[in-house]
């Protein structure tokens, strides 16, 4: 089971004035239950590369399988495609339109064609799943904070029980206690549902902390593809077309330059903590 | 009296139902004291809902004290007759860029501002001129919006506010829409304002990081103000700003964890530099040398 | 596609057409529109072709540009012109099953195309070079004896120039709503037309949601930018005639006699 992207290409309003070269040449293999950052500025491709794979833009030349099967081909299944390829927009108010919360997870599955009752037992454990307190289930989804609304969005994907998970953005605008939260959410939901999620941002410190392997986008391409910490150790690279590593990966090669023996790979704080207090004692 | 002074500043959201009887009060600011001088750069910082947005639209009279006062240029904003005068005082810079342009054309819109308020035609343009200078968007004065980076939608919108010469800029989570570029770009703008034209900047936000090079920051929570002090000051209380919700940034939490773990460097670290300096000349075991005392705490 | 209509969009330009006062403008299109529907002949036509040209040429908007916006209009022309092909009394040329070709329908479907497209082509060519707010301007100073019948022309201008800024908008909007509810399983493409009304539900919502927002919003911002109404208000840009403006209305004036002209005597 995976993704695989072989020369993709895409250019919006291709032939005027307002061409745009949105991806170009991009092959990637997403394999079966990653947990995938992808980061880059606005306007790297990174939005246009994740439409591509539940096939909500089509590619003017590339080729795209999913489980092996070529999702361009004249017989292939683009609603399935979409049904097991879950998509969750940057904003939730662009998707929230029922009257009520559980309603409106319904949705996904209803257009599924899903029986009513199996469409509702789907969103009940969806929102189980997201952990939206029972008591909000049957209120408007319009009244809710923005982590609540982030939540119940990320809850009509799920419901559709996709075996992938795109979210785009899915902290933007959130204060750092509904950031840390919805992350967690997805951590937790990839362990426990076992299903492949991939996560756009522009923020170097939060993914670092969850993914297991980090894409990063620049000028349509990918321009560095591996674990958090093989693509920080290109700092320099990454300052240099205006993205920046986690603020630890600065702070350990700045202390080791200063004669610290620290771990100079370090990403994520605790593994910065350790490695500080462990050269620290040997410098005693 | 202080160029913005509040004082036992209150305000409640009333809801009422279609026959006029009271539904739900929700007490957004409750009794907020706080005072600002002129030309400071003053951080209002609290997570969604702890009252910064309320009182922000205060200091604009877009919202009314339901108690208590609130003086900006020793102007009462309970006082109609000083409403556009205050107006005029105090500018204000939304969160959402598009939502704030009226034109179609940067220049023009940077003109709705003096025009509204009866300048002159050749000193609009002056105006004009001057403030797309100080944001550095000159060059796309003639650019529509919508072709515009969000960041560079916000610098419009401070020229916007700047071209009706205030004395005081308010910018209500200005941020928060914005990819880390644009918040760079926005804030470096603002604070050039500040330093050069002396202006008095307000700058409410949920961000920790951008409020590092304020004079001094308000911590806002469930309507009070709960904390106030220099940026240092405030840093070094970690697990209180954790508390009410905020985001400590990583190298001050990570300067607050070795200090835990026994390291000693000082308390309220907030640059990458301090701490490389400071854990240069620390060792373990050695603790306390802090020359960052003094926290106000209300 | 939606992105693609260049109908009432701006093209940032700095040629003389651009720098026109707006009134010009208007009244030049409302002329150069009403000419189209004067000439019989090919000479009219030619004068016609003559000035649409030279007006395009010198407001250095590209014809690839502005052929984009022609696009919608083809059905709508198609219609027309089959309209005047299929029903025009007159000399046969082609007859089969009960569709009769004339050449006189030929003829007046050819007109009917040629004045359509000109007429497109025109306006395009004034939106194109105005600024919205110039031309609300315009239409505000224009218009602006209709105040003393109580009309509220100030605030209805500005209300069009605020329609047309959040326009685009709206429509990038609606293009991101449509894909988040594709990405649900929406189907906006299949069904019958009650099926089809039904699915914009998920798409009306929250479209209608966000309008209201960002009409509040706005109006939030532009109370804080002291906007109380016209009272009071100054101009950056205020219509002042300069000695190009007096040049164009000659131009169009000319034109427009010229036209006449040619169809009184030839």
């Amino acid at each position: 089971m995976s993704i695989i992207l072989d020369k993709v290409n895409f250019t919006y309003s291709p032939g005027n004035a307002y061409e745009k070269h949105a991806i170009r040449d991009i092959s990637l293999k997403i394999n079966d239950g990653q947990f995938i950052g992808i980061i880059g500025h606005t306007g790297s491709g990174k939005s246009t590369l994740i439409q591509h794979l539940n096939g909500l833009v089509r590619a003017q030349s590339g080729a795209i399988y999913y489980n092996g099967e070529d999702i361009y081909d004249r017989d292939y299944d683009m609603k399935k495609l979409r049904q097991k390829v879950g998509l969750v927009f940057q904003y939730p108010e662009h998707q929230l339109f029922e009257t009520t919360i559980f309603k409106d997870v319904c949705f996904g599955p209803q257009n599924q064609g899903l029986e009513p009752k199996e469409a509702e037992l789907r969103a009940f454990s969806a929102l189980r799943t997201v952990g939206l307190p029972e008591k909000l289930w049957y209120q408007s989804p319009f009244e809710l904070s923005g982590g609540q609304k982030r939540r119940v969005a990320i809850a009509g994907v799920l419901a559709m029980e996709p075996e992938v998970m795109i979210l785009d953005e899915p902290t933007a605008g959130l204060d750092p206690r509904g950031r840390d939260e919805i992350l967690e959410q997805l951590a937790r939901m990839h362990r426990e549902l076992k299903i492949t999620i991939i996560l756009v941002s522009h923020s170097m410190e939060d993914v670092a902390n969850y993914v297991e392997r980090l894409i990063v986008m620049n000028q349509g391409q990918v321009m560095l593809d591996g674990t958090p910490r093989q693509v920080f150790a290109y700092y320099r690279e990454l300052e240099a077309v205006g993205l920046s590593a986690p603020q630890v990966t600065y702070l350990m090669h700045e202390l080791r330059q200063k004669g610290l023996a620290v771990d100079a790979d370090a990403t994520t704080l605790e593994e910065a903590k350790a490695s500080i207090l462990r050269a620290l004692k040997e410098r005693r | 009296m202080k160029f913005i002074e509040a004082r036992k500043l209150v305000h409640e959201y009333i809801r009422r139902d279609e026959e006029g009887n009271v539904e739900s009060i929700q007490t957004a600011l409750d009794q907020v004291d706080l005072e600002i001088e002129e030309g400071e750069f003053v951080a209002v910082l609290g997570h969604n809902g702890s009252g910064k947005s309320t009182f922000a639209k205060h200091l604009n009279v877009l919202l009314s004290p339901t108690e208590g006062s609130l003086w900006v240029d020793g102007k009462d904003v309970n006082d109609a007759d000083k409403l556009w005068e205050i107006r005029k005082t105090a500018g204000m810079v939304f969160q959402n860029p598009d939502n704030q342009i009226v034109a179609s054309v940067v220049e023009e819109d940077v003109g709705f501002g003096p025009e509204n308020i009866g300048v002159p035609t050749r000193e609009i343009w002056e105006r004009v001129d001057q403030s797309l200078r100080d944001v550095g968007m000159t060059e796309y004065r003639s650019h529509s919006p919508n072709k515009l980076s969000g960041g560079q939608k916000q610098r419009v919108a401070i020229a916007g506010v700047m071209a009706m010469e205030p004395r005081c800029i308010i910018l209500d989570e200005p941020t928060a829409m914005l990819d880390p570029h644009g918040r760079r770009e926005v804030l470096e703008a603002a604070r050039r304002l500040n330093q050069e034209k002396g202006v008095t900047l307000i700058w409410i936000t949920h961000y920790m990081e951008e409020v590092v090079h304020a004079d001094r920051v308000y911590v806002m929570d469930s309507g009070s103000v709960v904390l106030k002090g220099t940026p240092r000051e405030i840093f070094s209380q970690v697990d209180t700003l954790k508390k009410y919700r905020l985001d400590v940034p990583q190298m001050t939490l990570l300067a607050h964890e070795l200090r835990q773990a026994g390291v000693g460097i000082p308390a309220g670290i907030l640059t990458r530099q301090e701490l490389v300096e400071a854990l240069c000349r620390s060792g373990l075991e050695e603790r306390g040398g802090g020359g960052y005392a003094g926290v106000g705490r209300e | 596609m939606l992105r693609e209509i260049t109908l009432g969009q701006y093209y940032p330009s700095d040629s003389v057409i651009h720098r026109l006062d707006p009134r010009v403008k208007l009244f030049g299109t409302l002329l150069y529109v009403i000419s189209l529907f004067t000439f019989r002949n090919v000479v009219g036509f030619a004068i016609a072709t003559v000035f649409l040209a030279a007006m395009i040429a010198i407001s250095r908007v590209p014809f690839g540009f502005m052929v984009k916006g022609l696009r919608m209009i083809v059905i709508v022309l198609l219609i027309t012109a089959l309209f005047n092909l299929f029903l025009t009394p007159g000399k046969l040329v082609v007859e089969f099953w009960i569709f009769h070709i004339t050449e006189e329908g030929i003829a007046s479907a050819v007109k009917m195309a040629v004045r359509l497209i000109y007429l497109i082509l025109g306006t395009s060519l004034m939106t194109l070079t105005t600024t919205p707010n110039q031309l609300t301007d315009g239409m505000e100073k224009a218009l602006g004896f209709l105040r003393f019948l109580k009309v509220p022309v100030h605030e209805i201008a500005m209300m069009m120039s605020i329609a047309l800024r959040f326009i685009p908008i709206l429509v990038e909007e609606t293009d991101k709503i449509m894909k988040a509810q594709i990405a649900r399983g929406a189907d906006f493409e299949t069904g019958n037309i009650f099926k089809k009304a039904k699915a914009m539900v998920p798409l009306l919502v929250p479209l209608f949601i966000s309008a209201f927002r960002r009409a509040n919003d706005l109006a939030l911002a532009m109370e804080a930018r002291c906007y109380h109404g016209g009272e009071g208000r100054t101009k950056m840009k205020p219509l002042r005639y300069q000695k190009r403006d007096a040049a164009a209305y000659g131009v169009v004036i000319v034109y427009f006699a010229l036209l006449i002209v040619v169809r009184i005597w030839l």
